[in-house]
């Protein structure tokens, strides 16, 4: 009676009741790898009179077997078509050659491999490498019922059984539990902590999968229907399970075992056990998404799961992890950035005679050098000057802006960087030289005076003083970036300075980080300032930062 | 356009095929070169620097037995070096000949832009290549996106039209890996032809493996501590992570030194390996120190490393 904790198991009854639900479900109800299909394997095992043609150990062989079978039907086309309208749903740009593509690519890997067929749709649907995670988590929640590990019940079975002879293996005197089946049930919460513990001191992967979908089952109290996140189910069992006190422990135990440790080996043995450890973490999160998938629908999930690219994050709203990933996409759109301005000026003006493409040239005209051809003048280094508002307003815009300086000035020859709230400081040598990206923001966020008065945003005032200042450096080769939400708390605009600007240097931008919609209400006076300006654009998340940069072409 | 004597049988073959030439393939890469040679689709390797991306497409043509053509992009790489050029000073010479001899202006016309005249760069040479070849375009990502363009042509159709001759086809299909270290994102059209493969650093058993294998004599207790001392480092905020081949630069100068134990003053004495940033090194060294201070204070009076020094 392998499956008597499966039966008991909450997540079952929901897995029939709306498999249907999806249309690539509807596409392959009838065989094998729908939830349906699973469940009445279990059936068919409990029962013992299901479909006959389904023989008792269901092994994952035989899945694939079937997987392949419906793999040249139309089946699995529309399961596909149903994908990349999920993908599409989640912003990725997946245009029709590369669908024609993994329908190709598919033909000619084994089905049954999971892992194969997951890189190649990778391989032909995802063009960006910060798309894989969106990719990968449509793909967990789209095939988490099909394929090799679909088999929620079943596998639980198979699982405990697994965890039955694991056990037994491991301790020896629990051997009499395997013959009740159900074993992993009567565990008690100090045996399975203990479990988890050697599993983890072992790195016994086959173990973690085991144990995570034991811990998932015992401590998250999923209940079919209920509308929770699985970040709270999540929360639930690592909560129980008590990571932190294991690593603590394990660290313990390979002290007593190596004797002494050196404060490397000690950090090396903490590695390990933390990524074993994080191992177990995805593990538990990929059991919670597939209970829930089970419970909810593949396309419920897919909608709740759903996250934005990296592209479309909002930089005010961005988590640390985001901006993490921000701070890294910044580098390629500054180096674009740093090629479209520069070669904006190359074209039109000629340099010194190309001697040799001349030569070339001539030839069709029988060796008479007729037309002379120019070699490109050197590219001219563009200055730029930015302005950035770093007030509270804009904090968390400051914080990527101030990132973005950095790295302009690290594309650019000639960056010159200005900072303000109500007074304005040149901030340019705490950018020079630095290695570090976190303490030029610190010192700019330390050392910088920008403070006038009281703190808080004078567009006007700091742009007077920018002009006092600064004025005189601005020239016709300066490129003037703006960057903030032009919230002046209704004091005076001074947009004359702007004006000014605009008149002696090459071009004025302003990068507003508010949306349109906001933009002249309450304190907002972008609009003053926007006559003044070349172009003011919108720039709350990096794919309309782009679009500014492909605007400047 | 047909190929029906593909190089390879399934995925596990490449992957056993480039463990045997000392390339230890992933799930990922090994299935991206199968579906690559099945499809006949160029693939667009990206990642960090040093994590084998250019030597993927060497061991790959040796696996396959191909001759490797390498194209190296930079920036101004324009179609007279990656496509073709007419040999100028020939065909000037050849005017000359021609006109003493008083022939037609077609004759000479139609000599002079013949095959004899012709210059083929990489890309050409890959197309009329005779034997199995397999093309490298290395560092896409530094070529103008408008260069990009050259490259549409031969990665859809495997063919380059030259005005004056017509078109050239392959005669077989030829491999093509692009590199792309992502310094800037290449144009839609030039990913929509090929197969997106991201290279990222390895994970801890697949670094010692490649440590295994590339550095002869190593001993596997070695191998596993510079695979661990990588990953933590690897850990730290950096400007550049140390890469696989900084690793096995490591690797080789640890065993040159005959070390056999790594402790936290060789880790830092030789970090400028790993490591080629000053605040890098800076930074990995104070962490390591950072962790003595710590865990001697916390290790109760546990004297720092005893074994070791004996060892």
């Amino acid at each position: 009676m392998p499956d008597a904790p499966a039966g008991g198991n909450g997540a079952d009854p929901p897995v029939s009741s709306n498999g249907g639900a999806d249309p690539g479900i509807t596409a392959g109800r009838h065989h094998a790898f729908s939830p349906e299909g699973a469940a009445a394997a279990l059936d068919s095992r409990r029962a013992g009179d299901g479909v006959p043609d389904r023989p008792r150990p269901r092994t994952a062989d035989e899945t694939g077997r079937r997987l392949a079978e419906i793999g040249s039907g139309v089946a699995l086309t529309e399961l596909l078509s149903g994908f990349i309208v999920e993908l599409r749903t989640a912003g990725l740009p997946v245009s029709l050659t590369e669908n024609l593509d993994a329908m190709a690519a598919i033909q000619h890997i084994p089905l049954d491999d999971r892992d194969a067929f997951k890189y190649a749709l990778g391989a032909t649907l995802v063009k960006n490498a910060s798309h894989w995670r969106v990719f990968e988590t449509v793909f967990e929640v789209y095939f988490s019922l099909r394929g090799r590990e679909y088999a929620l019940t079943d596998e639980q079975a198979q699982a405990m059984a697994d965890l039955d002879e694991l056990m037994g293996e491991m301790e020896g005197q629990e051997g009499e539990q395997r013959g009740g089946g159900g074993g992993g049930e009567q565990l008690t919460p100090e045996e399975l902590a203990e479990m988890l513990f050697k599993a983890l001191a072992q790195g016994n992967e086959a173990m973690l999968k085991a144990l995570a979908r034991q811990a998932v089952r015992r401590y998250a109290g999923m209940e079919p229907g209920r509308p929770v996140g699985g970040t709270y189910y999540l929360y639930r069992t690592l909560r129980n399970l008590d990571l932190d006190g294991v690593l603590d422990k394990l660290m313990q135990q390979a002290r007593e075992q190596a004797g002494e440790l050196t404060p490397l080996e000690e950090r090396l043995e903490r590695d390990e056990y933390e990524a074993r450890i994080e191992q177990l973490r995805k593990e538990i999160e990929a059991e919670i998404r597939r209970r829930l998938v089970a419970d909810r629908g593949v396309e419920a999930m897919a909608r709740t799961l759903r996250k934005p690219l990296p592209e479309d994050v909002d930089f005010m709203h961005a988590s640390r992890e985001e901006m993490a990933a921000l701070r890294k996409a910044i580098y390629p759109l500054t180096r674009k950035l740093a090629v479209r301005l520069a070669r904006k000026r190359r074209h039109g003006r000629k340099g010194p005679l190309d001697f040799r493409s001349t030569v070339r040239h001539s030839l069709s005209t029988g060796g008479v050098p007729i037309e002379p051809r120019f070699r490109y003048p050197r590219p001219s280094k563009p200055e730029i000057f930015v302005v950035a508002d770093i007030s509270g307003s804009v904090a968390a815009f400051a914080r990527f802006t101030l990132h973005l300086v950095y790295a302009i000035s690290n594309q650019f020859s000639k960056v010159r960087s200005f900072v303000f709230i109500d007074g304005i400081d040149e901030v340019t040598r705490m950018f020079e030289g630095v290695e570090d990206i976190g303490e030029a923001v610190h010192r700019v966020n330390t050392e910088a005076d920008v403070i006038w008065v009281d703190g808080h945003s004078d567009y006007g005032h700091a742009f007077e003083i920018f002009w006092q200042r600064y004025g005189k450096d601005v020239g016709p080769k300066t490129t003037l970036l703006l960057l903030g939400d032009a919230r002046n708390n209704y004091h005076a605009t001074q947009s004359w300075v702007v004006r000014e600007m605009q008149h002696r240097a090459r071009h004025v931008y302003w990068l507003n980080p508010e949306p349109r919609s906001y933009w002249d209400t309450g304190d907002s006076i972008i609009g003053e300032y926007a006559v003044h300006c070349d172009g003011v654009f919108e720039c709350r998340n990096l794919r309309q930062l782009e679009r500014f940069v492909d605007h400047l072409v | 356009m047909t190929d029906p004597a593909h190089r390879f049988e399934s995925v596990p073959a490449v992957r056993d095929a480039l463990a045997k030439v000392d390339y230890l393939a992933d799930e990922g890469i090994a299935g991206v070169v199968y579906l690559a040679d099945r499809l006949g689709k160029p693939v667009l390797i990206e990642g960090p620097a040093g994590t084998g991306k250019t030597q993927l497409a060497k061991s790959v043509a040796e696996i396959s037995g191909s001759r490797l053509i390498r194209l190296q992009c930079y920036e101004g790489l324009d179609e007279s070096k990656a496509l073709y050029e007419w040999n100028y000073k020939k065909q000037l010479l050849r005017i000359q000949a021609e006109r003493n001899d008083g022939a037609t202006w077609s004759e000479v016309e139609d000599d002079i832009f013949s095959d004899e005249f012709l210059l083929t760069r990489p890309l050409l040479e890959a197309i009329r290549a005779e034997d199995p070849v397999v093309l490298l375009i290395d560092e896409v990502d530094r070529v103008e996106v408008e260069t990009e363009a050259l490259l549409l042509e031969i990665l859809s159709d495997y063919q380059v039209s030259i005005p004056e001759l017509g078109t050239v086809t392959a005669r077989q299909v030829p491999l093509v890996f692009l590199t792309s270290n992502n310094t800037r994102e290449l144009s839609e059209a030039l990913k929509r032809r090929c197969l997106f493969l991201h290279v990222d650093y390895p994970d801890l058993d697949r670094e010692r493996e490649i440590v295994l294998a590339k550095v002869p004599g190593i001993t596997e207790s070695l191998a596993d501590q510079v695979a661990r001392i990588v990953r933590s480092i690897r850990q730290l905020e950096l400007k550049k992570p140390p890469s696989v081949s900084e690793t096995l630069d490591w690797a080789r100068t640890l065993l040159l030194l005959g070390v056999e134990q790594v402790d936290a003053a060789m880790a830092t004495g030789t970090a400028n390996i790993l490591l080629k940033y000053q605040s890098d090194i800076a930074k990995a060294t104070k962490e390591l120190e950072q962790d003595t201070a710590l865990n001697g204070g916390a290790a109760a009076g546990a004297g720092a490393k005893p074994w070791q020094r004996n060892a």
